[in-house]
């Protein structure tokens, strides 16, 4: 964070449209629009697939055709049109890039204008981005370096092809096909995503990171990921989104299975950035993502997130402690403005004995927004002596928007200790004043106020993260003090 | 608050008759249509996701008068002024005859029409079932400008098998007035009982009103309340509801804090045994200005009980300068016990303070180690670190009668584990 | 002698909060170098003086005038006022969880200098006048680096506004109660800082309720407050007659005269 200057924070604030939102116009491959078996078998035919995942697809498919959408959230949109959703385009040019140079202009310079120039990623930072442009990863680069150590990282569909028995083991272990509504979707049409597989004992030397974009116009987005960390082994992975501005709806329904075997450790961060629709609610990215890890004996998954983006979020990254000294945690910072809705939060599901989960939630609610914290903390009769502390705050920027919080606290052991604290409260006015009297303008004061007020969060983040997601937490809130 | 999961029908109250107390008649028709569905919620229905109403909803219930000798037993505090209502109906005899000035009652049953209910009838199913088929009740109104010091204590008692009690009674506190009031709920006897209770509360301008709420029936009763609390601008309203015995209690209570500068405090306590399940819901929705709301349950819970607590704070669209606190403390005492605690905030204005806290744990063994250290004996130093958890609540109770009472039970409770 | 520069003067102001009239009609000059305590009992106004002078918005100003180095103070906003050199000490020093002292101080020294057309300080030159000011009043380096006042002590607190006085460098300090929670100790070190910072370019208005801070931070005038307005103006002798003789000896003085 040392590096990010007031300066740069000014100069950001001085960009008042969504900075991400134009289009790359790539030439793109696509399947008709609409949802049936057939586009399934198509969607897997051109993914040159194996039958058995094939057969996962349909499976799914029919567990989907017969569930109903969820109405619980406390969001309200139009529900997406299935039909009218293409769920397969991927760029016409099919060939892997060996190196950076081969890599077209064109996205070369969509990547810059997303803050990542890959040059500079390479060079400065050392993470290995895996970009997907809408469905199929394009760009890949560090994979040679991790080949050293064993670690795979490649896009979901290399990873059906080269390592199939990796991904039929762990595939919908975390997340059954029947979890959800959209999980079950995502299993049936998703096109592509990422792979991570760490082996036993090796500790990841780089952050690993993926860069989503949505990009093809009416296309649904269903990624999947999966990463897998073998025994005593250590990750940190990285997630950011931005999308593309544009009036209709967007769909994004991602599923995100974490396997952290016994004494592994998976930290995996999100900054989402999504188009959140434009001052009067119109547009925005529909986020209705299924994330979830599961801990093995000593095992640990920390997800950590900042939410800005997206019309309607509804998002709750969750760990299964099922072995025995396992332990979750859950930062997150969720930030809705205008009319953003989000409906956000985690479940911790303590199975293990000595089990420990941590849940720190922080809710900044603006404009005529919505913003609802939602979590789970349940402690089976065997998790003896679990224990959780959650604590969820919500600020709240004008009289016009929500906060909300509904946790849910479920226990049947007796050893079990479980904290819940929640608060929700106004930006301090005394805060405002004791910097105007340092001579600090209001707009740079509530940027310093909310995210001091987020540090618990954004410290968990890496380095480039945190300076990204601080920009955004200011540029979210920009003339939003009511 | 149905969907369209709760498909079932029931005709658990098909044996009872249609009351003849003159209920407002826009109530009797939505009730009507309510019993018509007759469709009780599962837990898929959110309202009800912790309380399962399967047993509740097997017996055929049947109203019926009964007579009861002697209530000494369930008297909470011997100076008050006490009515007496027995499966729902009132029994003048065992009433108090000398009514304190600046206080009115009069039977339901003795009125020419009752005022519409301020509890919602349309999804509501126990409290359509109350107005369809209504026992009798009582309504009280604490006169205006009157501060009646003499608390009036309610008694209901539940007897004989297969009883429904669908009593109600409808408080009014007019302006300036100040009232106590005791709801003692009581059985006796008799295999699978329902006490059906509905109470309105009307809070007019600057009326004061602490209610005390004890609740110790048998393990062959379930009981389902509905409180509603209606407050106008200034007025002040506490209600302990102390849960000491019961099969399945459920208690509902909705405040609509519709005046400015009101405060309502609301708390309970329970302590749970055997396979006892109570669940306390609770909605305190602030719809103006510049109020505050306390609200604190505790509860511990041994043996295969289940605890319930659902607290819900609104805080409406520029309803600011709100303060509102809400906090819920558990201690489980067997490893078979289980708490299911949902605090929940939904705040739609900017400038309130609020807070919620849940807190889930044993007993601090470090705490009965000292203790024991000390002389104490383990059981001894548990008694004396539960009640020290509990009295946080207790200690609400102003009344030194009502305490003792209280006392009481839970002294007996550990020592004879009744 | 020349005549001194003035840095502050306020006439005839009148101000109210809630309708209710605190100030009524205080008139005060001071000139560059000078130390001017304003004392007085209880519900005086002393706080009201400070508050209304940095800006806050609960305060109505509803006559009067204050001229601050030749500018109309009362047109400005806070943060402006800060930034044309006005500084004022808490009385309680607000906590901002999550946000470094450096961070603060930094963005606040930045947006003076813009103010004044200067470009912004690097990072050394910033750490190093960090080092140098946080000396002045003994301040545990690692303060620095916490969050704006947060789990500080009282001391800690009043040592850090005297800190931040001196990296921002005012033209006026207002030090609104600052002896107030400090022991001896803790006291003697926030008044020799402050005495390293006085110099004759700039002025100091000291409000206190007791006499001790005025042994340390040795003052030109003594003027008491009491309801609204300055009835007395003194050397420094005021401040210990009216330790002595207690706030009603003035309430006694003027109903006599």
């Amino acid at each position: 964070m040392a590096n990010y200057t007031e300066d740069d924070l000014a100069k950001d604030l001085e960009q008042q449209e969504y900075k991400f939102g134009f289009t790359t116009d790539i030439e793109s491959d696509k399947i008709p629009k609409g949802l049936n078996e057939d586009i399934i078998r198509l969607i897997s035919k051109k993914k040159e697939e194996p039958e058995w995942l094939l057969e996962y697809r349909l499976k799914a498919y029919r567990v989907w055709k017969n569930m109903v959408e969820p109405e619980w959230a406390h969001v309200e949109y139009e529900k997406p049109k299935f039909d009218e959703i293409i769920y397969y385009a991927a760029p016409k040019q099919k060939k892997k890039y060996e190196s950076w140079d081969d890599v077209e202009p064109e996205l070369k310079e969509t990547m810059k204008k997303l803050g990542i120039s890959m040059e500079e990623q390479k060079r400065l930072t050392g993470v290995a981005v895996d970009f997907v442009m809408d469905s199929v990863s394009v760009a890949t680069s560090f994979k040679e370096k991790l080949k050293e150590l064993g670690i795979i990282f490649c896009s979901f569909s290399e990873a059906v092809q080269e390592y199939p028995e990796l991904v039929k083991e762990h595939l919908g272990t975390v997340v059954p096909m029947t979890d959800n509504f959209y999980a079950a979707l995502n299993s049936a049409v998703f096109t592509d995503g990422s792979f991570c597989y760490i082996p036993k004992g090796v500790k990841c030397p780089m952050e690993l990171s993926t860069y989503f974009r949505i990009n093809e116009s009416g296309t649904g987005q269903f990624e999947r990921t999966l990463v897998v960390a073998d025994e005593g082994s250590y990750v940190s992975y990285l997630e950011g989104c931005t999308a593309p501005q544009r009036d209709e709806n967007q769909l994004h329904a991602a599923v995100v299975e974490l396997i952290a075997k016994d004494n592994a450790e998976i930290k995996y961060s999100t900054v989402q950035n999504w188009y959140p629709g434009d001052k009067d609610g119109k547009g925005g990215v529909y986020n209705f993502v299924t994330k979830r890890g599961i801990c093995e004996r000593n095992a640990k998954i920390s997800w950590t997130q900042v939410e800005t983006g997206s019309a309607v979020t509804w998002k709750y990254p969750s760990c299964i402690l099922k072995g025995d000294n396992s332990v979750g945690e859950f930062y997150s910072v969720a930030v809705t403005n205008n009319y953003q809705q989000a409906d956000t939060g985690t479940k911790m599901i303590h199975l293990g004995k000595n089990t420990k989960s941590t849940i720190i939630s922080k809710g900044i609610s603006a404009g005529k927004s919505q913003n609802s914290y939602r979590g789970l903390v349940q402690v089976h009769a065997s998790a003896d002596h679990a224990r959780n502390f959650s604590q969820c705050d919500s600020l709240l920027m004008t009289d016009k928007c929500g906060a909300h919080t509904f946790p849910y606290i479920e226990c049947k052991n007796k050893t079990a200790k479980i904290e819940h604290e929640a608060t929700t409260s106004k930006i301090g006015e005394d805060q405002i004043f004791y910097c105007l009297q340092r001579g600090i303008s209001e707009e740079k004061a509530i940027s310093m106020i909310v995210n001091g007020y987020c540090k618990e969060v954004l410290n968990q983040l890496p380095m480039e993260f945190a300076v990204e997601a601080q920009k955004l937490l200011t540029i979210s809130l920009e003339g939003s003090v009511g | 608050m149905t969907t369209t999961t709760e498909k079932k029908k029931s005709d658990f109250y098909q044996n009872l008759t249609t009351t003849e107390i003159n209920v407002d008649s826009k109530d009797r028709a939505l009730a009507e249509k309510v019993c018509e569905q007759a469709i009780i919620p599962t837990t898929k229905n959110e309202y009800w996701k912790y309380t399962r109403l399967t047993k509740l909803t097997k017996p055929k219930y049947i109203q019926q008068k009964e007579e009861i000798g002697d209530i000494t037993s369930f008297v909470i505090d011997q100076d008050a002024f006490t009515l007496v209502f027995v499966n729902g109906f009132f029994n003048e005899d065992l009433s108090s005859k000398n009514k304190p000035s600046g206080v009115e009652f009069k039977i339901l049953s003795e009125k020419e029409a009752l005022p519409p209910l301020q509890a919602t009838i349309e999804g509501a199913l126990f409290t359509a079932i109350n107005t369809k088929y209504l026992c009798d009740g009582v309504e009280l109104v604490f006169k205006e400008k009157n501060q009646v010091k003499t608390p009036v204590q309610i008694l209901h008692i539940i007897k004989g098998e297969n009883t429904i009690s669908n009593f109600r009674v409808l408080v009014k506190n007019e302006r300036f007035s100040e009232g106590q009031l005791i709801l003692g709920e009581f059985s006796e006897g008799g295999k699978t009982k329902l006490s059906n209770i509905v109470v309105d509360f009307k809070m007019e301008e600057q009326s004061k009103l602490h209610v005390d709420k004890i609740q110790f029936e048998d393990e062959e009763t379930f009981h389902i309340s509905t409180e509603n609390i209606r407050q106008k601008k200034n007025s002040q309203f506490t209600i302990n509801t102390i849960t000491l015995n019961g099969a399945l209690v459920r208690n509902n209570l909705n405040f609509e804090v519709k005046g400015e500068n009101c405060e309502s405090n609301l708390n309970g306590a329970y302590l749970l045994k055997g396979k006892q399940h109570v669940d306390n819901h609770t909605v305190v929705d602030h719809q103006v200005a510049h109020c505050n709301s306390n609200e604190l349950y505790k509860g511990v819970i041994y043996d295969k009980g289940t605890a319930v607590f659902n607290g819900k704070v609104f805080v409406r669209q520029d309803a600011q300068k709100i303060n509102a606190f809400q906090s819920n403390g558990n201690v489980l005492m067997s490893d078979y016990a289980t708490v299911n605690s949902k605090p929940e905030l939904e705040i739609y204005a900017d400038d309130v303070k609020c807070s919620h806290g849940s807190t889930t744990g044993q007993l601090d063994e470090e705490a009965v180690f000292y203790l024991r250290t000390r002389g104490i004996s383990e059981d001894s130093a548990r008694e004396l670190l539960i009640a020290a958890f509990i009295d946080e609540v207790l200690d609400m109770v102003q009344n030194e009668n009502i305490r003792t009472f209280i006392d009481k039970i839970i002294s007996a409770r550990f020592h004879q584990n009744i | 002698m020349t005549q001194k520069k003035k840095i502050i003067e306020i006439k005839n102001l009148h101000a109210s909060i809630d309708g209710k009239e605190i100030l009524k009609g205080l008139t005060l000059t001071i000139n560059a170098g000078e130390v001017h305590a304003i004392m007085g009992p209880n519900g005086a106004g002393k706080s009201t003086l400070a508050s209304v002078l940095a800006g806050r918005e609960e305060y109505e100003v509803t006559e009067g005038e204050v001229l601050f180095d030749g500018v109309n103070l009362l047109e400005l906003s806070p943060e402006e006022r800060a930034r044309e050199g006005l500084f004022l000490a808490f009385q309680y020093p607000i906590e901002i969880p999550g946000v470094s002292n450096i961070n603060f101080l930094r963005t606040a020294l930045n947006e003076i200098r813009e103010h004044k057309g200067e470009t912004p300080i690097s990072a050394k030159e910033f750490m190093a006048l960090v080092r140098e000011k946080s000396k002045i009043v003994e301040l545990d380096a690692k303060l620095a680096s916490r969050s704006v006042n947060e789990g500080f002590s009282g001391g800690e607190k009043k040592k850090n506004e005297i800190f931040q006085m001196a990296m921002l460098n005012p033209k006026l300090a207002i030090l609104d109660e600052t002896d107030s929670g400090l022991d001896i100790d803790a006291l003697r070190i926030v008044a020799n800082g402050v005495n390293k910072l006085r110099s004759d370019e700039n002025a100091i208005m000291v409000i206190t309720h007791y006499q001790r801070l005025l042994d340390y931070i040795v003052p030109d005038f003594v003027h008491v407050l009491y309801d609204g307005k300055i009835v007395k103006t003194g050397g420094k002798d005021l401040a210990l007659e009216l330790e002595e003789k207690g706030y009603d000896w003035i309430k006694h003085d003027l109903v006599n005269n």
